[in-house]
């Protein structure tokens, strides 16, 4: 079986949009992005088996019949999307409780390195494009220097 | 005797549901707990015992055939991983439940700590038991489930920066692993693994390769192979010392579990066998030299976790019967001691205060019995004679000269550095937890009272334990159970051995696998 062009183009899209999302710094945005994975592979999933008419004897001829199982299979993934989603909302909204903003933060490995090549003692990897910004943010908001990453949104 | 292989699964399942109904009876939420998972420690036996003896137990979920039906398969590999597992998960859980005694707090462990675990627990055995490559996607997502609901347990500022690392990247390696199933179906029509031994062999080679990688690339980031590793040292520290114990323990584990499992049965032939080997001689490198440089450790351990990672995949990427049976053994030994280890830091922490190795010292002059408990285990990670761990990686270099490769020569010398690395690692700590002058600011002898910690920002641990000089006893007994357990792992090498042999002369004929699945010849 040759599978359906339309469905794969959709695939590709839900993939390439949902990947951008996932590299945002905002666990919102992340959580979009995992969202269209999500739903990119179930579709992928779907497009799978052979397509056809409903899988109920009686109802249909046997060799006409869709293929149940990658529908069974997309209901179980659905399901665990689901509550990865609902997951990752709650850790949305306890980041925005506790923090003030839902962004991803450094690993406490980064925070260390950074803080060793501002005060000039690391291993001599200092990112130019880090040392200068870190004073002018070091005024308005210490944790986001750490954060310190290009392309957050502000 | 197959009624006995759902068991693992389905047990700590009703355990979890009957701990959620008992929340707030604390008491009755432990004894089920232990009940259960000394239960599933007996069940695992039995069918180690059966499958050693007459091959591998079958059983068809709800007693549908086998292409259509899901298939759980218990042969020596997968029995052999539930005993060790489920051992070490009993023990965790008497350290945890001794914890939140010692913390007098009814409510730590907290009343959803039970199910969770639980629910942890049938993942981890649904995964070793599935014979079936979506039923293998459903136990790891269980796993993952209640690891991130344990990674993120109390959901201070700590646990959620590290939680959010931990769910991202493990949704995008369950997300890979989903399309690769999709791929797969559409490419042979099936995911029972022994009908896809047949299937996959007929497809053309580049297709079999993407596959492969596919599979290799989502397996990998749970295992914490090294360019995919970055996450783990973050994560794992800052949950609890029981929950950090057993992730280190399990989750990382059942990652190489599916990579042997489907490099030996679905892919052999080993086209991906020189780039497993790279892989483990970085991850094995690059994880010591992580470790070498750590100040914390807790942190420390995590970084010899993922470096001896590298030791497994060195034995998988040779694709001989050796150096898988020397993997296998590697597994069971590493499973167990790395558990011990991170335990025995917990216990560290509530004795000192801290993990961080400047504020700690003299520790083995304060207590003398920790000292051996974490002395012990860590001689055996790093390989000293007679300890399991030496052993496993005699049989991993002996696996690697007789293959006799440029490559797995280099591996050979990898393998030791790592091993010495590992031990200069380990001697810091315990130059300096153990043997300096005691802090100032531990607690003394005669010093019961709660440490006072002020100056806590910048520690990776939200909630230090009440640390005092009486360790408590049920978290010593578990940890120190566990060290025997660990010792015990040397004086039945030989039948160990012998058993993870079977299984890798097993894995390698793939044969057994696909009749114990279809008696008849698969369709």
């Amino acid at each position: 079986m040759s599978p359906n062009l339309v469905y794969v183009v959709v695939v590709g899209v839900l993939f390439a949009t949902g990947v951008t999302l996932l590299l945002e710094r905002s666990l919102t945005r992340v959580l979009m992005g995992v969202i269209l994975l999500g739903n990119g592979a179930n579709l992928l999933l779907l497009t799978g088996g052979r397509a056809g008419g409903p899988p109920i004897v009686g109802t249909t001829a046997e060799e006409e019949m869709s293929d149940p199982l990658p529908q069974a299979m997309v209901l179980t993934a659905i399901v665990i999307t689901l509550g990865m989603t609902a997951f990752l909302l709650a850790l949305a909204y306890r980041s925005w409780h506790l923090n003030g903003h839902d962004e991803v933060q450094d690993d406490v490995e980064d925070q260390r390195i950074m803080e060793l090549a501002e005060r000039d003692e690391g291993p001599g990897t200092a990112d130019p494009e880090t040392t200068d910004r870190v004073p002018t943010a070091r005024a308005d908001d210490d944790r986001r220097v750490a954060a310190g990453a290009p392309g957050r949104t502000r | 005797m197959s009624w006995l292989v759902p068991l693992p699964v389905v047990m700590p399942l009703f355990g979890a549901a009957l701990t959620l109904l008992l929340v707030g009876r604390a008491r009755a939420q432990r004894w089920v707990s232990i009940t259960v998972l000394a239960a599933t420690v007996a069940v695992a036996a039995l069918l180690l015992v059966r499958a050693t003896l007459g091959g591998p137990l079958v059983v068809e979920v709800g007693g549908w055939v086998a292409p259509l039906g899901i298939v759980l398969v218990a042969d020596q590999l997968a029995a052999l991983m539930l005993v060790v597992s489920a051992a070490v998960t009993l023990c965790v859980l008497v350290y945890s439940i001794g914890q939140g005694l010692a913390d007098g707090n009814e409510e730590t462990p907290l009343s959803v700590y039970h199910p969770t675990y639980l629910v942890l627990t049938a993942g981890v055995c649904n995964a070793f038991l599935s014979g079936d490559l979506f039923n293998l996607y459903v136990g790891f997502e269980i796993l993952l489930v209640a690891s991130y609901v344990l990674l993120t347990l109390g959901s201070t500022e700590n646990r959620i920066r590290a939680g959010t690392t931990y769910v991202v990247v493990s949704l995008l390696s369950s997300l890979i692993f989903l399309v690769a199933i999709g791929l797969i179906y559409a490419a042979t029509g099936t995911l029972n693994l022994a009908q896809l031994v047949d299937r996959l062999d007929a497809l053309p080679d580049d297709l079999r390769l993407v596959l492969q990688g596919m599979l290799l690339l989502a397996f990998g980031i749970k295992a914490a192979v090294f360019p995919l590793s970055a996450w783990l040292p973050d994560s794992y520290p800052t949950a609890p010392a029981p929950v950090t114990a057993v992730f280190a323990g399990l989750l990382t584990k059942v990652g190489v579990y599916a990579i042997i499992r489907t490099e030996t049965l679905l892919f052999p032939g080993g086209r991906t066998a020189d780039l497993l080997l790279v892989i483990a001689a970085l991850t094995m490198v690059v994880g010591i030299l992580g470790a070498v440089a750590q100040s914390d450790i807790k942190r420390l351990l995590s970084f010899t976790l993922v470096s001896h990672i590298g030791y497994m995949l060195f034995g998988v990427g040779l694709t001989t019967a050796h150096g898988l049976s020397a993997a296998i053994f590697y597994v069971v030994h590493h499973i167990t001691i790395q558990t011990t280890l991170f335990l025995a830091a917990g216990l560290v922490e509530r004795r000192g205060g801290s993990t961080a190795l400047d504020r700690l010292g003299g520790l083995a002059r304060l207590s003398p019995l920790l000292a051996v408990l974490f002395f012990v285990p860590a001689l055996n990670l790093a390989g000293i004679p007679p300890f399991s761990g030496f052993l496993g990686k005699v049989g991993l270099v002996q696996a690697g000269v007789s293959d006799g490769g440029v490559l797995a020569w280099a591996l050979v010398a990898g393998g030791l550095l790592t091993s010495l690395l590992t031990l200069y690692a380990i001697a810091r700590v315990w130059n300096l937890a153990f043997w300096r002058d005691p802090h100032p600011d531990m607690p003394g002898p005669d010093d019961t009272a709660r440490a006072a910690r002020t100056d806590g920002a910048e520690q990776p641990h939200d909630d230090p334990s009440p640390a005092g000089a009486v360790l408590p006893r049920l978290m010593t007994a578990s940890t120190a159970a566990l060290v025997v357990l660990g010792l015990g792992l040397t004086v039945v090498a030989g039948p160990l051995f012998d058993i993870s042999t079977d299984a890798a002369d097993d894995l390698l004929r793939r044969a057994p696998y696909v009749e114990a699945v279809f008696p008849d010849g698969a369709p």
